[in-house]
């Protein structure tokens, strides 16, 4: 969102150097304080009674008292002023984070209000717009939360406060509510993993604590991912978010609603497609596992939807979704295979004979699979008309000697599955590459007479021109009393004339 | 009509079909993209029976192929049998509308507006309004978030009812449950007020506004705001204040800084819409917040925003104002910290010296150029010097030449070859405001020094530089400053200057015009031709062509002919050739 600086513009390229350099700027703001940003700075806080030393009967009013006094916030871009609140913050939220996992019985009714509000107070906000408007979570640093100091320990306490033992979800389902869960799903996108972390195991906790939260949970990750997917192409939180749902498929009952299934092939496929798939490949690639094993009658939607998101132009990426696919298949139950082998063998038939030798050599593994081996040697009938063609080029003209080797061993397996087969296709090989030319020649020659014709449409509909405008004219007046508007019609003769324009 | 009469059993249907099934999916957006010529050889009955129902019921594709089906299809209205059969188009766009990848959606939704438009008022009831409505009510998102597209474009023209219908509609999708929906009717809720009747935007769209600028996604909330400007152009003026002012206040000091960023981004046509009193009381204010907001990107977006804001203010109260709220605000941002907030700034700030008039950019607004001209960001730099014509009208740029030098010499020295490059195509401008004597003294060593950079970019920007210059100040001023200097250079031991002098030939002879080009350039180049390197040489070749217009065909016949004669049997075949070339274009075989 930040301008392109003038020397950028110059050719169009914005380069590393250039942005590391912009990304040494001083004194950023941070979007929680915006509403404070006229206020006098934050009010001094002072050290209440430790915890520890209080009598059981002032333990729950000094715990309270704690809690309010950690919702005070402070500007933590600023490291001069508040050094001693800040001190006195930190210490107290040491205090309830020990307070909560080490004492039993401290979790009465009137704290669950407190602590859900000291918890929203400093974590929910909205994120600051990140250093480097490129950034790459691949490639670059990311930008840690300045606040961590504090943050970390509220983050911990939360936590904390969930696994106590005392913990009573029907009491605190009035204050971890949906709206509750939108804001934490929010914080997901934070650039700093290490509140990711911390995000990560706390909805994983909420989701196994609040059942009448899950549906809303699942609902709001699937909207993130959609954005993530269809609008945005940005969202840092999203392998965390795919590990938390790799354990939630794990538990789904079978038989599979069809929510669930729904959220397989219209999320988890399309989620492929994602500029950045490297980050949150594994995670993603878990997910689909498990739902095949779980239902194995999605095989096929999954195979044929990875195939149609196959990667085009990035070879990368069609190492990752070959490394799937070998997963898939490691699970694959025999009589799935047959559905798709035919077009699943076609794309790795064109992987094996991709000039990127990474993609070949990824595609030529799977024949070190013995499970994969088996199923191929089980329908090589049907395998090997696909496998061969490319297989016995590549072998003679692949500029890489390892593909070259492997596709040696690879044609000497095959060869010994069927040899009869594999003598006759090497055999008709020539004829085929024959036949396919002469096609070739002959859709040629079907496009350039259907472009004649089109010349000839042309010329001849210039001519006509006159009395199909005169015909639709006269059609026209015939419902002009009906015709409120005539401008619509105006505008159907300007599009009509833009169409032959062309 | 056309199309009818042709030969059917070389074309049929079968044939024409497999190739929109080809295996590779190059192939099948071929035959996708000439979708229309298909259509041509089918003749237009058998494409509304034939084609159409094929595209609709079989077609599960790439992406890319249907997005190339979208757009054909926008463009088929003639090819089907013209308006009276458009609503045949309406099947194969309603499912492309619910793809899930937006470019496909959207072009959909674009082509299905583009044919709209084709309906008469009774088919647009019949077929069109029906399809918006069995969209609008869609299960899955994505054909809900295309609904959002098409309200506008049919409610003008259907009953009453109808349009009762639509408004319905479109209120459930500004509630709607996902997000997704939400954000693609608040992106149009602006285009659909402009369709509604007065009555209707009061009573229905003011209170959608509101919801959705209220929503709990940040990313709805800012297109809320696009919408409330849009909103508030359409009310009569005594309604704003009660009607949009409360939201877009709200939206000014929003939480997020996206939205607040959106204000910041929109405050012209906001200030605009709105009219100068709100703009004295409400967008005064609002604006010296967002000029001071604690994120960079905000105050980027509204730095940008400051020349056009003064520009707009009511003329009676347009100086106090600026003095005295706006100016502040700008004085302070010379120094932010953020450099992207400085050089928006600094590409507008010289524009507020035409609006204040000379006493008032003397006193006020030149100290904050000299600081930025200083700025340590090379950027803000280059935008003061970008935008000194419009001092230049106030105050005459003497004012600044002090300051400016030091400027231009640093900028022109960068370690990074685009700011230089950058520096180079303002030195024109500069030159001419600051006048022949300034630049012979202080720039014209600059401009020859950029001759022989290492950088290929910035010697061949430089020689364009030279050639705007001399057009600038004229041939004499040529002859006596560069001339000399350009032509000394063709006995440089580097062969890459020896190159440049040709390019600087190459630019300068037509402006320089013949006599100077005979006289003194062209010796050189003779001399030239004679040089080690072949690069050098066919270079030779490439200038004479490119100067013999301006020679009289005398010296042509004599001089230029049997040097290029020479170089045509030159041992390199480089040279040869471009000898040659020159020898056809210039007629001397």
């Amino acid at each position: 969102m930040s301008a392109i600086s003038a020397c950028e513009k110059v050719d169009g390229f914005t380069r590393k150097s250039v942005r590391k350099a912009q990304r040494q700027r001083v004194g950023q703001g941070s979007s929680q304080f915006a509403v404070n940003s006229s206020r006098p700075s934050a009010p001094e806080i002072s050290a209440l009674p430790q915890l520890k030393d209080a009598s059981s009967t002032e333990q729950h009013e000094l715990f309270v008292q704690k809690l309010q006094q950690c919702c005070v916030m402070f500007d933590f871009y600023d490291t001069v002023t508040d050094l001693k609140s800040k001190e006195t913050k930190r210490a107290a939220l040491g205090e309830l984070v020990d307070h909560v996992s080490t004492n039993r019985g401290v979790l009465l009714e009137p704290v669950y209000p407190e602590i859900t509000t000291m918890v929203s107070t400093n974590i929910f906000r909205t994120l600051p717009p990140s250093d480097n408007p490129d950034f790459d979570p691949e490639e670059d640093e990311p930008t840690l939360e300045a606040s961590w100091p504090h943050m970390q320990l509220v983050y911990e306490f939360f936590l904390r406060f969930l696994e106590n033992p005392d913990f009573q979800p029907s009491t605190a389902k009035r204050y971890i509510d949906q709206k509750f869960v939108l804001q934490l799903l929010q914080l997901f996108d934070s650039e700093d993993p290490r509140e990711r972390e911390f995000l990560k195991t706390i909805l994983h906790r909420i989701y196994g604590k609040f059942l009448g939260l899950r549906a809303c949970v699942r609902k709001q990750i699937n909207n993130i991912f959609l954005r993530y997917i269809y609008e945005t192409e940005h969202f840092n939180g999203v392998a965390e978010l795919l590990e938390i749902l790799g354990s939630i498929i794990n538990g789904f009952a079978l038989p599979l609603k069809a929510e669930h299934k729904q959220f397989l092939t219209k999320i988890l496929i399309p989620l492929h497609t994602a500029k950045g798939l490297a980050l949150f490949h594994a995670q993603l690639a878990y997910c689909v596992v498990q739902f095949i094993e779980k239902d194995p009658a999605l095989t096929e939607v999954v195979v044929r939807g990875l195939l149609k998101f196959w990667p085009k132009t990035c070879s990368q990426k069609e190492v990752m979704f070959l490394g799937e696919i070998e997963e898939i298949l490691d699970v694959i139950e025999p009589t799935q295979f047959k559905k798709i082998q035919e077009p699943l063998f076609k794309q790795i038939s064109k992987c094996v004979a991709s000039a990127h030798f990474q993609v070949a050599e990824r595609a030529l593994y799977f024949w070190n699979n013995e499970y994969i081996l088996s199923l191929i040697e089980e329908n090589n009938a049907e395998i090997l008309p696909i496998m061969f063609g490319n297989l016995y080029r590549i072998s003679k003209e692949h500029w890489n000697q390892t593909i070259v080797a492997l596709v040696y061993n690879v044609l000497k397996t095959l060869m010994e599955m069927n040899s009869k087969l594999f003598d006759e296709l090497t055999a008709s090989y020539k004829d085929d590459r024959q036949r396919e030319k002469k096609k070739e020649q002959e859709r040629e020659e079907l496009w350039r007479k259907l472009d004649e014709l089109r010349l000839q449409e042309r010329t001849a509909i210039q001519n006509n021109r006159h009395e199909i405008q005169f015909t639709y004219n006269n059609n026209k007046k015939n419902r002009q009393d009906k015709d409120e508007n005539t401008a619509a019609a105006a505008v159907t003769d300007r599009a009509e004339s833009d169409t032959w324009a062309k | 009509m056309a199309g009818a009469d042709s030969d059917d059993s070389l074309y049929p249907i079968a044939v024409l079909i497999d190739e929109l099934r080809n295996e590779d999916v190059q192939l099948r957006l071929n035959s996708i993209k000439k979708l229309s010529t298909i259509a041509l050889a089918l003749g237009v009955e058998r494409t509304r029976t034939e084609l159409l129902p094929f595209l609709t019921d079989t077609i599960y594709d790439e992406d890319e192929v249907l997005l190339a089906l979208a757009e054909q299809l926008g463009n088929f209205t003639m090819l089907v049998g013209g308006p009276e059969y458009v609503h045949c188009l309406l099947p194969p766009l309603e499912s492309l509308a619910t793809v899930e990848e937006t470019v496909v959606r959207d072009k959909a939704v674009e082509s299905l507006r583009k044919i709209s438009h084709e309906h008469s008022p009774v088919d647009l009831e019949v077929h069109f309004e029906p399809l918006v409505k069995r969209l609008a009510s869609g299960d899955w998102f994505t054909s809900r978030t295309s609904a959002c597209g098409l309200f506008s474009v049919c409610y003008p023209r259907v009953s009453s009812t109808v349009k009762a219908e639509i408004r319905q509609h479109f209120r459930t999708l500004c509630s709607d449950d996902t997000p997704m929906v939400r954000r693609a009717a608040a992106s149009k809720l602006g285009e659909f007020a402009k369709v509604l009747e007065l009555e209707y935007v009061k009573s229905d769209i003011i209170s959608l506004f509101t919801a959705l600028a209220s929503d709990e996604q940040d990313s709805v909330r800012l297109l809320a705001v696009e919408a409330g400007v849009s909103i508030a152009t359409l009310l009569p003026q005594e309604d704003l204040e009660a009607l949009v002012m409360p939201t877009l206040r709200q939206a000014a000091e929003d939480k997020s800084w996206r939205v607040r960023y959106m204000v910041a981004d929109k405050f012209s046509d906001l200030q605009k819409a709105v009219g100068p009193e709100i703009t004295k009381n409400d967008l005064v204010p609002a604006f010296q917040n967002l000029l001071k907001d604690c994120e960079a990107e905000v105050r980027a977006a509204a730095a940008n925003k400051v020349k056009e804001f003064c520009e707009n203010l009511p003329e009676d109260s347009r100086e106090t104002i600026i003095m005295t709220h706006i100016l502040p605000c700008v004085k302070e941002l010379v120094s932010d910290t953020n450099q992207h907030v400085k050089s928006a700034l600094a590409s507008v700030i010289m524009g507020l010296s035409t609006i204040l008039g000379k006493d008032n950019t003397i006193e006020h607004l030149l100290p904050l150029f000299l600081a930025q001209l200083k700025d340590e960001c090379p950027e803000v730099r280059l935008n003061i010097i970008s935008n000194l014509d419009c001092v230049n009208e106030v105050i005459g740029i003497r004012q600044l030449s002090q300051s400016l030098l030091p400027a231009i010499v640093e900028l022109a020295e960068d370690a990074k070859w685009r700011v230089r490059l950058a520096i180079i195509e303002y030195m024109p401008l500069l030159a001419g405001q600051l006048g022949v004597e300034f630049f012979d003294e202080k720039l014209n060593s600059l401009c020859m020094a950029w001759l022989v950079d290492h950088v290929y970019a910035i010697r061949e920007a430089a020689t364009g530089n030279l050639m705007k210059l001399v057009e600038k100040f004229g041939a004499e001023w040529a002859q006596n400053t560069i001339v000399p200097k350009v032509l000394g250079m063709a006995n440089d031991p580097n062969y890459l200057h020896r190159m440049t002098t040709l390019f600087c030939i190459n630019a300068l002879s037509e402006v320089c015009g013949q006599e100077i080009t005979t006289k003194h350039m062209l010796p050189v180049v003779f001399k030239m031709s004679n040089d080690q390197v072949a690069n050098v040489r066919f270079n030779v070749a490439k200038s004479l062509q490119k100067i013999g217009p301006v020679l009289d065909s005398n010296c042509l016949q004599t001089e230029v002919k049997p040097v290029l004669e020479k170089l045509a049997s030159d041992q390199d075949m480089d040279v040869k050739y471009f000898a040659q070339e020159a020898i056809s274009v210039l007629s001397l075989a």
